[in-house]
């Protein structure tokens, strides 16, 4: 039975309807042949990086390009050679210490601002198939499960229309197609969503695709249901996802809880982390379990070394950030109104202690790289919201900080720059939030405070010469 | 339902808007959930990592989910993820996933398809030698290094990253297949300091960086750029209008006030800043995410520039290590890199690591203040002797 419903029809997509190479097309050279096949270009830097034992993407390439080489012509629409071309011109800005893609190219499909990166080579004499060279940003699903049916039409897809080159994932989380002709690009989204029913992602002045942890589909931390806000949300936003019209980007990332997993405190704009508000629940009888050792710490994640016997107080109740933990007559207790919910004792003794169950979500907004202004974290804004479908609360608060952004960003003014510039005080102003502690590290430590004509009694006209019926000069 | 063969396929360009298809968004998750996921989502009671790379879920119902996790290059060719399905098809029903941080993930639901899967995993090698399919990245160890385009797809980078990486994570092939630090070590990579790979909150940081500031294109600049909004992209206000000795419109540069951020350029292409000297790797540590224990926090610079060299890199490599086993030998267990380096204290941490501290470690930028020590509290090292005699304190 499906918990979360799609918002529109999937239809199965079935490979062996779908493809288009055949079997002996995808098998169509042998080992001895791959261990043999030198590229076009001398690309000795490259070759070094075949060995050592981490997965070689130079090996990996290689086989592509054998196996494109043994294609018949009509069986791909780009070059050939493009992972050749690719191969050799990165081995020229090796040896040059530079790279060789020409700076952007508005390249995209009709109707949407972004999804498509355009690229070009600034040696296109030498590699000229890859003197178009188009990323594509496929938007992947939730917490990036697949299924090989899709995957492989994909694989055919891309690779009769493209480099058959790709990243799983890039930094945002899409599936990334990377390679190919302007001609190409329309006809891709075609097959994307007449074929595959699948969108592209964002890219430029958009909302970025979003993207999620695991959440509650494998991990027993998960506060809130990752995936399907991450789905509500890209659904819901599609328009703002694919036509820009923001001042920069904005990146929503879902974390199920405080570990973070998505990093989303550090990298999106609205970082959406999972927590509850009541107590954390305490099976008695497995904390004992972990003390007499039937139970390895931390599910085992420092087994690698001998750590000795676990240690409740050392491990646990001293490592406490905020202290609220006792261990008196057998018994564990929490004070729970003191815990601030950094996971590290649930972490330690999954089997024993759990989060509460009335969950929601911490919100924090404003974080990014350190183009310009340096690097920010997402700061607290909001310390708990219900994040249930179909989530109206969520969309109400996004949508009144998007109407602040648009209204008072600049171009590329990144959320949290914008709140820098304004300052906190005057953004819980116009975002109709009481100040609160939770909002800062420390009170401010100067006190220039800008105090408003209506806060002070009398307000600020004044006469200079009442003032001097009292003051000679 | 096929996949068209013809050169435009479905598109008709004489009438772009025909049967166009918008604003589908993702496919949904839950068609790609193995049922024995589907069946205990939100059920979970607890996990296991059984041995390095390999995660056993148990739920309330008693149902059990055996993952293998394996690391990957970012970067794949058709044919790679071809073989990924056709694992996933052998062992897992035709299912796989990818974490946030590139690894491939291969679930089954009882531990008998374990072994099979794993032996099978682990005899996969390209014709160089390298693993296709290593196991690990789970636990107190190092997983997959995530990372940005470089020179394979980048207009901006003052690096490479799939070479860095690969050599990095090489490196650190013994930290990826065991579980022997005190805690989790995130590596991660950006090429430069736009960060699509944000990485800004790891234990350790590779970042790409320049050194030259941008060469102007009088030529071009007019024609190509909007100029006041590259003036307006230089945060230090470096960037000025000029006139050319023809009286064309250019801009001029106050060299010494550049950082070396890159947003001119990437405002204005006439305004390239890469060049083979003056690009190389600034290395950030301390840095984290998750706030168990501690809040997340920034990582610092502690090697401000190491040269380029291609392929291998091998000073970061060196000085990558050298953080890593000060920080496997010092470090309590749970201590992530950062909070090990604020317990024993940052001089601690240049002593121990051998790294050198310079002036470039010392924030001269905006709020630089709130990293200087203002306190007594500190311990004695070198480099406090050093001070001591260069002020003439001691002999």
């Amino acid at each position: 039975m499906a918990l979360f419903e799609p918002k529109n029809e999937q239809k199965e997509i079935k490979y062996a309807e779908m493809r288009i190479y055949s079997d002996e097309e995808l098998n169509n050279y042998t080992e001895e042949e791959l261990k043999n096949f030198k590229i076009k270009h001398d690309i000795p830097d490259l070759e070094e990086l075949e060995k050592g034992p981490w997965p070689s993407f130079v090996s990996d390439a290689k086989q592509g390009a054998l196996h494109r080489r043994k294609l018949a012509d009509d069986r791909m629409l780009i070059d050939r050679d493009v992972i050749e071309d690719m191969l050799g011109q990165l081995q020229v800005s090796f040896d040059d210490g530079e790279t060789h893609w020409k700076h952007g190219g508005i390249v995209g499909v009709f109707g949407y601002g972004g999804g498509v990166i355009g690229r070009y080579s600034d040696l296109p004499e030498k590699y000229p198939s890859i003197a178009h060279f188009h990323t594509v940003r496929v938007n992947q699903p939730a917490s990036k499960f697949y299924n090989s049916d899709f995957l492989r039409t994909v694989c055919d897809m891309w690779e009769y229309r493209g480099s058959g080159m790709m990243n799983l994932h890039g930094s945002t989380g899409d599936l990334v197609l990377l390679g190919t002709t302007t001609e190409q690009l329309e006809p891709i989204f075609f097959e994307l969503t007449h074929e595959l029913g699948q969108d592209i992602g964002g890219s430029g002045s958009n909302l970025r695709t979003p993207s999620c942890c695991i959440g509650k589909a494998r991990c027993e931390f998960a506060c809130y249901d990752t995936q399907d806000l991450c789905y509500e949300l890209t659904q819901y936003y599609q328009d703002e996802l694919h036509r820009p019209a923001f001042p920069y980007k904005f990146k929503f990332k879902f974390d199920g809880c405080p570990n973070g997993c998505v990093a989303s405190i550090a990298r999106s704009d609205m970082s959406f982390i999972g927590t509850w508000r009541d107590d954390i629940r305490i099976d008695q009888d497995a904390v004992k379990g972990y003390i007499a050792g039937d139970f390895i710490p931390n599910a085992g994640a420092h087994a690698g070394r001998d750590w000795g016997k676990f240690d409740l107080q050392k491990e646990v109740l001293d490592l406490c950030p905020s202290k609220c933990m006792k261990y008196e007559d057998g018994v564990l207790t929490i004070d729970n109104a003191e815990c601030v919910r950094c996971m590290h004792c649930i972490n330690t003794m999954p089997r024993a202690l759990k989060p509460g169950t009335d969950t929601g979500v911490s919100i924090l907004l404003g974080a990014k790289a350190p183009i310009l202004e340096g690097a920010q974290m997402a700061t607290l804004i909001v310390p708990f919201m219900k994040a249930e479908a179909p989530y109206d609360n969520i969309k109400e608060f996004i949508e009144k900080v998007w109407e602040f952004w648009m209204e008072e960003g600049k171009n590329r003014e990144r959320l949290g720059e914008l709140m820098q510039r304004f300052g906190l005080p005057k953004f819980l102003e116009i975002m109709e939030l009481p100040p609160a502690p939770h909002m800062v590290k420390t009170p401010r430590e100067n006190p220039y405070v800008l105090w408003k004509e209506e806060d002070v009694p009398g307000g600020w006209t004044r006469d200079i010469k009442e003032y001097r019926t009292r003051h000679k000069r | 339902m096929a996949l068209s063969l013809e050169r435009l396929g479905k598109y008709d360009p004489k009438d772009p808007q025909k049967n166009r298809l918008t604003d589908l968004g993702p496919r949904h998750f839950w068609q790609y959930f193995p049922p024995v996921i589907q069946n205990n989502y939100g059920k979970w009671a607890y996990h296991d990592v059984l041995e390095p790379g390999v995660l056993v879920h148990v739920s309330e119902t008693g149902e059990k989910v055996f993952t293998v996790r394996c690391g990957a290059a970012r970067f794949m060719t058709v044919q790679h993820v071809r073989e990924i399905c056709e694992i996933a098809d052998k062992y897992c029903d035709g299912y796989v996933r990818f974490t946030t941080r590139n690894n491939i993930e291969f679930l089954v639901d009882s531990e008998a398809k374990l072994d099979a899967l794993k032996k099978d995993l682990q005899g996969r090698k390209f014709p160089g030698g390298s693993f296709k399919f290593p196991i690990g990245g789970t636990g107190a160890g190092v997983t997959n290094i995530v990372h940005t385009q470089g020179y394979i797809h980048c207009h901006t980078p003052a690096t490479d990253a799939s070479s860095m990486v690969k050599s990095i994570a090489d490196a650190l092939f013994e930290e990826f297949q065991g579980m022997n630090l005190p805690a989790k070590v995130r590596v991660s990579m950006a090429c430069c300091l736009n960060m699509c790979g944000a990485v800004h909150c790891s234990d350790i940081a590779l970042l790409g960086y320049h050194r030259k500031p941008p060469i102007i294109d009088h030529e071009v600049i007019d024609k190509v750029c909007e100029i006041p909004l590259a003036i307006a992209a230089c945060p230090l206000g470096a960037i000025s209008p000029d006139k050319t000795p023809e009286g064309g419109k250019t801009v001029k540069i106050k060299q010494d006030r550049c950082m070396f951020c890159g947003n001119c350029y990437t405002m204005c292409q006439a305004l390239p800043l890469s060049d083979k000297e003056g690009d190389g790797v600034t290395i950030l540590a301390g840095g984290k995410i998750s706030n168990r224990i501690s809040m997340p926090k920034f990582s610092k610079v502690v090697v401000p520039w190491l040269p380029n060299n291609f392929p291998r890199f091998p000073e970061v490599v060196e000085n990558v290590k050298k953080i890593l086993n000060a920080y496997a030998q010092g470090a309590n267990k749970y201590e992530r890199l950062g909070d090990w380096a604020e317990r024993i204290g940052w001089e601690k941490f240049f002593e121990k690591t051998g790294l050198e501290f310079t002036e470039h470690l010392i924030d001269d930028y905006r709020l630089a203040y709130d990293t200087w020590r203002t306190s007594t509290q500190f311990k004695y090292t070198d480099a406090a002797w050093n001070v001591s005699k260069a002020a003439g304190g001691i002999d």
